[in-house]
Parts: structure tokens; C-alpha cells; sequence
């Protein structure tokens, strides 16, 4: 009890750092990821083959040696002034876009084929068919699968910790190397992240209901 | 088709990775800069191995009884805790370790070293992971409530370490503004972060890569105590410098677990014998001496 | 591609531009890969002296090792978490309330929880017993990383396991208690052997996920692959400078080829699958499930009974490639 109440404004900068930072590279991911699922539909071979070779990449690297790039290879290629916030968000916006992506195509797919069929022959073109047809209708399949990204976004920022990030990881840390007993802290700071991951996922139904009415 | 192309690939990849063994033997990288000018490095001293040690501390009747001792220390700071691509380890901290481990009554080969980060220190100390810590460790009252202290025996200073050409900073007086890197959990941390400073901080997890951060433009100087700058610099001579006007006393101690006085006070006394019969400065002048930091005379120990 | 229902086969003008489009696209994707090389070379990343490096035996066996230390701990955390992972999802059906609550709290928490928090607990927790866990107390990191590991992944395949189950056709669980099979004959001899079955293809993407997070092994300074990148980066000097860049570029090519195998795997598996007639269709392969979600819905529209025929279109090697 004491822990939490000593160490409020820790508690508190640690909680909003980590969900101030989840929410923009949740952003970037969904903006990413939906550029991605684009390319990877898209008729032209060069744009399908860079978002193939995005999401495997992204995929198959673990997060923590993304942040390594952001750190050591990105300021070398891009220039320098990025604060380890950004960088931060560009390691898990990169990241996750990758899944985002995933999750948009196996939508994609799941929209019956007559649906786009029946749009080809309405005179449609590729844009329109995804953007009014298919896009629209694949929101559905793919809200689920985005809230446990969501959700595993909001876990992986815990690594932002190690990168100078103030979030809910580095309060853990601060406060177990000023000596403080693990349980109590440990419990406290899985409780901020239920809160937050329960968030995510209550609101995330919340839209699932609201599409299905539109079924 | 495809998949098996990408096993193919992936397997490739693996098995070569895996055979590649063998190669050059010696450290990676480029050879060490020999900074005496041609003159013949000094030697490591050698200590003699203590017999019969009777101490009445329950972690060392553990290490006696197990014939070995684990020293935490760090793998990343040149002149002071280093290790090279073949596990070597070297420098003055490591000496130091040997030194006591030696008054302990146990021989170079009975020291298992662990690397342990600045950040789990406390930690790895307190719960015993590691019998003795020798890291560069400031002594200060905040951590003596966790661990205790055998020391200090060397006293470092927290300085700042700047690309070569830059002008604007000139001391901590000047860090109005600019981006200045440490690591989490450091005193020279600490220090920068209060407001008369006005500097902004960036906190990563080791030294070596503040330093990267520096090389790449993306902070403006590394703070932390001279003697590990002076590391850094005198491994990268083109490119970087120390101002060489330290703000703060860092008095290093050797770490251990907190109310083991019995022990304190047996490295203490190894510490102090090693100081007077002149090992102490051999093993300066053969590590951190190679660096350019001048030999100043250890700090009085401190027993408690 | 099952996507080509999106757009007409391109006809003699949609060719031309297509193809313009192609040149462009190449183009502007070569420029930028262009860019960062001619970047990165220019400030000596990729000099010779470099590159040296990988031809030093000293680094040979850090990689090495780190590959070795890496595949320990994934393939003992992976055997334990699938183990446990059975374990808590028939815990988790269990008709009796108060084992089944206390299942599913253990997987909500541990779910919720990032695994760097959970490691970092662990190996405090370890330190502090040391003394009264024998072997364990012996290497603390190497097994704080294992159970840390285990106890979160075990959370996540005990929910695809659960999905798996679900989705058996509820006919089967009715015939056999028809014919009198007891409960834990039901769950061993039907359920359990289906859902594995028709669940492998994810069950092997969270192994991959598995693997790529042994990496937060650094937390702890647990010397797997990624760490010992990480101090040769630091400790080795070439032209007054760190080799990052090849250390990342190595490295990174390593991970992505282990994931590769591993997710080849399931790739193959989940073609296997398609081909035995159970009725069951096996679901899409390379989704790891990183979080729940996913398989809380597993009777809504992602679970292996997804509706909409496309899904089968979709060929499992486009996923991959």
C-alpha cells in the first residue's frame, strides 16, 4: 500500500507515459499497416513484393532489436534530433504495423468474393472496389484481431523502458533498485496495465457491437 | 514451391552461422593504441594467494566451501572492466578484484566474474547473486542502505565527455540545453538532472552506448566519472575528449552484502596491505595509467 | 493470388500503366534502400575493416553461443509452455467452478502482464529464495527467462488450445459420452488431440513468438543471442568507431532465418492439415496470437470455423511469401 502511495507521482508519469506512447504508435501502426495491406492486395508486383518483405521483416525480428535500429542505424541514415520518445514510436509503430497488416489482408479475405465481383462490374476500379466495397465490410472481421494487437502494443512499450522512456517498467525498476520489496510493486504495476489492456479490449466489443447492428 | 525455398533459405542462413566456426584468432577490431609512445607497457602485477583464511562470514565460508568466488563487474569500460570478444577480461577494477580475492585465499582461476549493469546492482548484490562487486561503484549513503561498503580505493570525479570539435561546452556550468546521456541508476545521473543544470537527460542502459549516442550526433556529452571517459577517449582519439574538470567526488567501493562486516573488513584490510606494498600502483599504471590519467595517490579507507 | 478478384486482368492500357507503376514503385523503393546504403557507407559502416569482424574467431563463438543459449531457452520454455498450456486450458473447461476461476485468473494476469515485468519478477523473486530452489537458485537468470517465458506463452496457447476446443463439433463431445466415455476420456482421446491438431498453425506462430522474445533476456543480463550482439557492438573498435550496423545486420538476419524455419514449419503443417478430411479446418497459419482477443471470439469470425469461403481460397504459402 505504502509503495503506491509514496510514490504517486512515479506511478502516475509511469501510467500516462505508457499509454501516451501506445496510443500514437498504435496510430502509426494502423496507418502503416493499412499502406501495407494495400500493397500487399495491389496489382502492381513492386508494391506487393515491398509489403511482403515489410511484414516478414518486421515479423520475424525481435522488438528489442528494433530499438537498437532506431537508436544505432536509424540517426546514421536519417540524420540526428530525434528524441528516444520518437524513436520509441518508431520502433513499435514499425512493428506493429506488420501485424496490423496481417490482420487487414485475412479481413480482406474474408469479405465473399461476389462482393467484389459484383463491384468489378459495376465499373469500379481497384480504390474504389477496396475503399467502398471491401474495406468497409472486412472493419468487422478484423476488429478482434486488432484489439489483441492493440493489447500486445500497450505490453511491448514496456520495452521503451530500457530506452529512456518514462513509462510504467522503468516505475517498476526505479522503485525495486531504491530497495523496495518486488510483490508489492509488481502487483501494483500489473494492476495499471490490466487497467489499461481492459480498456483496450472493453472498448474494442463496444465497436464490435456497434458494427454488428450494421450486419 | 515457395516455402520450400524460404526453408531452404532459412536453413541456409542457420547452417552457415552455426559451421562458422573457426576464423582469425586474436580481439576483433583494431589493435590497441600503445599510448606510452614506444616505451615498454607496464606489467600487471602478481599477488600472492592468501592460505587458510579464517573470516567469520557466512558468504565466504559459501565461496571456500564451493572453491570458487563470483565478482560482479562490468564488461564495457576500457582500462577498467573490460571484456574482449575471447572473454578476456582486463583492467584496474578487475585488478583490484584480484587483489582481494587473492588476500581471500583464492587464485585468479577461482574468480568466476559475472557482468552485472548499473542497473541491477543493487539487486544482484543484495540478494547475493554475486559475492563482491567491483564496478566502478560510488560509495554513498542512499545505497549503503542496501549494500555494504569496503573502500573507497580510487577516487573518480564525474566529468563530461564531448566530441572533439566541440566549443560551446565547456564545463557543467555550460549544459544549459544540451542533450546529455547517462546511465540508469548513476550518480553523475543524479547530479545532472537537478535544475542549476538545466541540461536535458537521455538514460540508456550502458556507457558504451551513450557514447555511440555521442559519436552520432545525438547528444551533446556523456557525464559520468573521469576515469571511465578517460576509457572511452583514449579508444576513440580521433573523435572524442574529456574536459578534464570534474564536478562531483565519486569515491568507488567494493560492494558486498550489507551487514557482512566481517568480510568488509577482511577486503578493507586486503585493500590497504595491497595499497602499501605497491601493488596497488603497478596495477594502476598497467590499466587505467594507459589511459592518461595521472596516478593519484587512493583515497583513506573508510571503515564502518 | 485470391486478390486478383479486386481488379479486372489488366487489359493492353491497365498494362502500360501497371507498368508504370512498377517502374515507379521499384524505382522509389530502390532510391530509398540507395539512400540509407549510400548513407550508412558514407559513414564507414560498411568499410572492410568493418566486416572483419565476423572473420574473428572470438566473435564466431560469442554468435555462436548466443544461438546456443537462445535455442536452450526457447526449446525448454516451449516444451513447458505447451505442457502447462494443456494443463491450464482444461483447467480452464473444467466443470468445476473454482478450478476453472482460478484458471482463468492465472491467464488473464499473466496475459495482461508484459513479459519483461514478468522475467524481471521472476529473477527477483529466484534471487531472493535462492537458497531453497537447489537448481534453480544455481543459474537464476537462465531460469527466470525460461519460467518467465513459459508462464506467459503457456497463458496464450492454453486460449488457442480453448479456442481449438470449441470449435469440435459439439456432435462428437455428445457421442461419446453416448457411448460412455468418462469426462477425462472426452478431453484426452477427442478433444484435446483435435484442438492440437486444427490449432497447430498457431500454435506454432506463438512459438515464434516464443523465440523472438528470448530476447528480453537482456533485462536480466541473461547472454543470449541479442545481448551478446549487443556488449560485441559496445567492446569492439574499428576506425575509432562501434560496428552496429553489422552487428544489427547479422544478427537480425539470424533471427529472421530462425523465425523463417519456424514459421515454415507451420506453414507445412497447416497444408498437411488441409489435405486429412476431419471436418476441421485448421487455422490460418501466421497469425501469431501475441494477446487475447483473437480467441475470445473464437466461434465469431477469425476462429477456424471462420465463415466466408475465401478463407480457403486464400493459400496459406500467400501468407508466408
Amino acid at each position: 500500500m505504502n509503495v503506491l502511495l509514496d510514490h504517486l507521482p512515479e506511478f502516475r508519469d509511469g501510467f500516462i507515459g505508457t499509454v501516451l506512447l501506445t496510443a500514437a504508435s498504435a496510430l502509426l501502426a494502423m496507418v502503416l499497416g493499412l499502406v501495407m495491406a494495400g500493397f500487399r492486395v495491389s496489382p502492381v508486383p513492386p508494391l506487393r513484393f515491398f509489403g511482403t518483405a515489410w511484414v516478414t521483416l518486421f515479423r520475424n525480428t525481435p522488438l528489442t532489436l528494433l530499438f537498437l535500429v532506431a537508436w544505432f542505424v536509424v540517426p546514421a541514415v536519417f540524420g540526428t534530433g530525434m528524441s528516444p520518445w520518437t524513436k520509441a514510436l518508431l520502433a513499435l509503430g514499425f512493428y506493429t504495423s506488420a501485424f496490423v497488416c496481417e490482420a487487414v489482408r485475412s479481413g480482406v479475405s474474408t469479405v465473399p468474393l461476389g462482393q467484389a465481383e459484383a463491384a468489378r462490374s459495376l465499373g469500379m476500379t481497384f480504390f474504389q472496389t477496396l475503399r467502398l466495397i471491401v474495406l468497409p465490410q472486412a472493419t468487422r472481421t478484423v476488429v478482434p484481431p486488432l484489439s489483441s494487437i492493440f493489447i500486445a502494443l500497450t505490453k511491448n512499450s514496456a520495452i521503451a523502458g530500457a530506452f529512456s522512456v518514462t513509462e510504467l517498467f522503468g516505475v517498476q525498476k526505479l522503485l525495486s533498485d531504491k530497495g523496495f520489496a518486488i510483490a508489492p510493486i509488481f502487483l501494483w504495476v500489473a494492476l495499471a496495465y490490466l487497467v489499461i489492456t481492459f480498456t483496450i479490449s472493453g472498448l474494442f466489443r463496444l465497436l464490435e457491437r456497434r458494427l454488428e447492428v450494421a450486419r | 514451391m515457395k516455402l520450400r525455398k524460404t526453408a531452404a533459405v532459412a536453413i541456409a542462413v542457420l547452417a552457415l552461422t552455426a559451421t562458422a566456426c573457426g576464423g582469425e584468432s586474436g580481439t576483433a577490431g583494431d589493435k590497441p593504441k600503445d599510448p606510452t609512445g614506444g616505451k615498454e607497457a607496464p606489467k600487471l602485477p602478481t599477488y600472492t594467494v592468501a592460505k587458510d583464511v579464517k573470516i567469520d562470514s557466512p558468504a565466504l565460508k559459501k565461496a571456500q566451501k564451493a572453491g570458487k568466488i563470483t565478482f560482479g563487474a562490468k564488461n564495457d569500460q576500457p582500462y577498467l572492466g573490460f571484456e574482449d570478444t575471447d572473454g578476456k577480461r582486463s583492467g584496474f577494477d578487475i585488478e583490484i578484484a584480484k587483489m582481494v580475492a587473492a588476500d581471500l585465499g583464492f587464485s585468479a582461476d577461482q574468480i568466476t566474474f559475472k557482468t552485472v549493469d548499473s542497473g541491477v546492482r543493487e539487486t544482484t548484490i543484495s540478494k547475493g547473486d554475486i559475492d563482491l562487486y567491483v564496478g566502478t561503484y560510488t560509495i554513498n549513503d542512499e545505497r549503503k542502505k542496501q549494500v555494504g561498503f569496503a573502500g573507497p580505493y580510487f577516487m573518480a570525479g564525474a566529468d563530461l565527455l564531448v566530441r572533439k570539435d566541440e566549443k560551446a561546452i565547456t564545463g557543467a556550468d555550460s549544459l544549459k540545453g544540451k542533450k546529455v546521456c547517462s546511465i540508469v541508476g548513476s550518480t553523475p545521473l543524479q547530479e545532472i538532472k537537478k535544475p542549476k543544470y538545466g541540461a536535458e537527460t537521455v538514460e540508456l542502459s550502458k556507457y558504451s552506448e551513450c557514447v555511440q549516442q555521442l559519436i552520432n550526433n545525438e547528444v551533446d556529452a556523456v557525464t559520468t566519472d573521469d576515469a571511465i571517459l578517460k576509457g572511452y577517449a583514449a579508444q576513440r582519439p580521433t573523435k572524442l575528449k574529456v574536459l578534464g574538470k570534474p564536478f562531483t567526488k565519486e569515491p568507488y567501493g567494493i560492494g558486498m552484502s550489507k551487514g557482512d562486516k566481517a568480510l568488509r573488513d577482511a577486503v578493507s584490510d586486503a585493500l590497504e596491505a595491497h595499497i602499501k606494498n605497491g601493488d596497488y600502483k603497478k596495477a594502476y599504471d598497467a590499466t587505467l595509467g594507459l589511459s592518461g590519467s595521472e596516478f593519484t595517490e587512493p583515497p583513506a579507507l573508510e571503515r564502518y | 493470388m485470391s486478390s486478383s478478384v479486386l481488379y479486372d486482368a489488366p487489359g493492353p492500357k491497365a498494362l502500360v500503366r501497371n507498368r508504370i507503376y512498377s517502374v515507379v514503385g521499384s524505382l522509389l523503393i530502390l532510391a530509398l534502400i540507395g539512400y540509407a546504403v549510400l548513407q550508412l557507407a558514407d559513414r564507414g559502416h560498411f568499410a572492410p575493416e568493418m566486416w572483419n569482424i565476423f572473420n574473428n574467431a572470438g566473435v564466431r563463438a560469442n554468435i555462436r553461443d548466443g544461438i546456443l543459449s537462445t535455442l536452450q531457452v526457447f526449446v525448454v520454455a516451449a516444451v513447458l509452455s505447451l505442457v502447462l498450456g494443456v494443463g491450464l486450458a482444461v483447467a480452464r473447461l473444467s466443470d468445476h467452478r473454482a478450478v476453472s476461476a482460478v484458471a482463468t485468473g492465472f491467464i488473464e494476469l499473466f496475459r495482461a502482464v508484459p513479459l519483461l515485468i514478468t522475467i524481471y519478477a521472476m529473477w527477483v523473486l529466484f534471487l531472493t529464495y535462492k537458497e531453497n530452489l537447489g537448481f534453480i537458485g544455481e543459474s537464476s537468470a537462465y531460469w527466470a527467462l525460461v519460467i518467465g517465458l513459459t508462464v506467459y506463452n503457456a497463458c496464450v496457447q492454453a486460449e488457442v488450445l480453448r479456442a481449438g476446443v470449441n470449435a469440435v463439433p459439439k456432435g462428437q463431445v455428445e457421442a461419446a459420452y453416448a457411448l460412455g466415455l468418462r469426462k477425462s476420456q472426452v478431453m484426452t482421446m477427442l478433444l484435446i488431440p483435435q484442438a492440437v491438431r486444427s490449432m497447430m498453425p498457431t500454435i506454432i506462430s506463438q512459438l515464434v513468438v516464443t523465440l523472438k522474445d528470448t530476447s528480453l533476456g537482456y533485462i536480466i543480463t541473461y547472454a543470449e543471442l541479442l545481448y551478446a550482439a549487443r556488449t560485441m557492438a559496445n567492446n569492439i573498435i574499428v576506425n575509432d568507431d562501434n560496428p552496429y550496423v553489422p552487428v544489427v545486420i547479422v544478427v537480425g538476419a539470424i533471427y529472421v532465418a530462425m523465425c523463417l524455419a519456424l514459421s515454415s514449419v507451420a506453414t507445412w503443417i497447416e497444408k498437411r492439415g488441409r489435405r486429412a478430411k476431419t471436418g476441421i479446418v485448421p487455422a490460418a497459419a501466421g497469425e501469431p496470437l501475441e494477446a487475447p482477443g483473437v480467441l475470445e471470439t473464437a466461434a465469431g469470425p477469425v476462429g477456424p470455423q471462420a465463415p466466408g469461403g475465401p478463407e480457403g481460397t486464400e493459400g496459406p504459402a500467400d501468407k508466408q511469401n
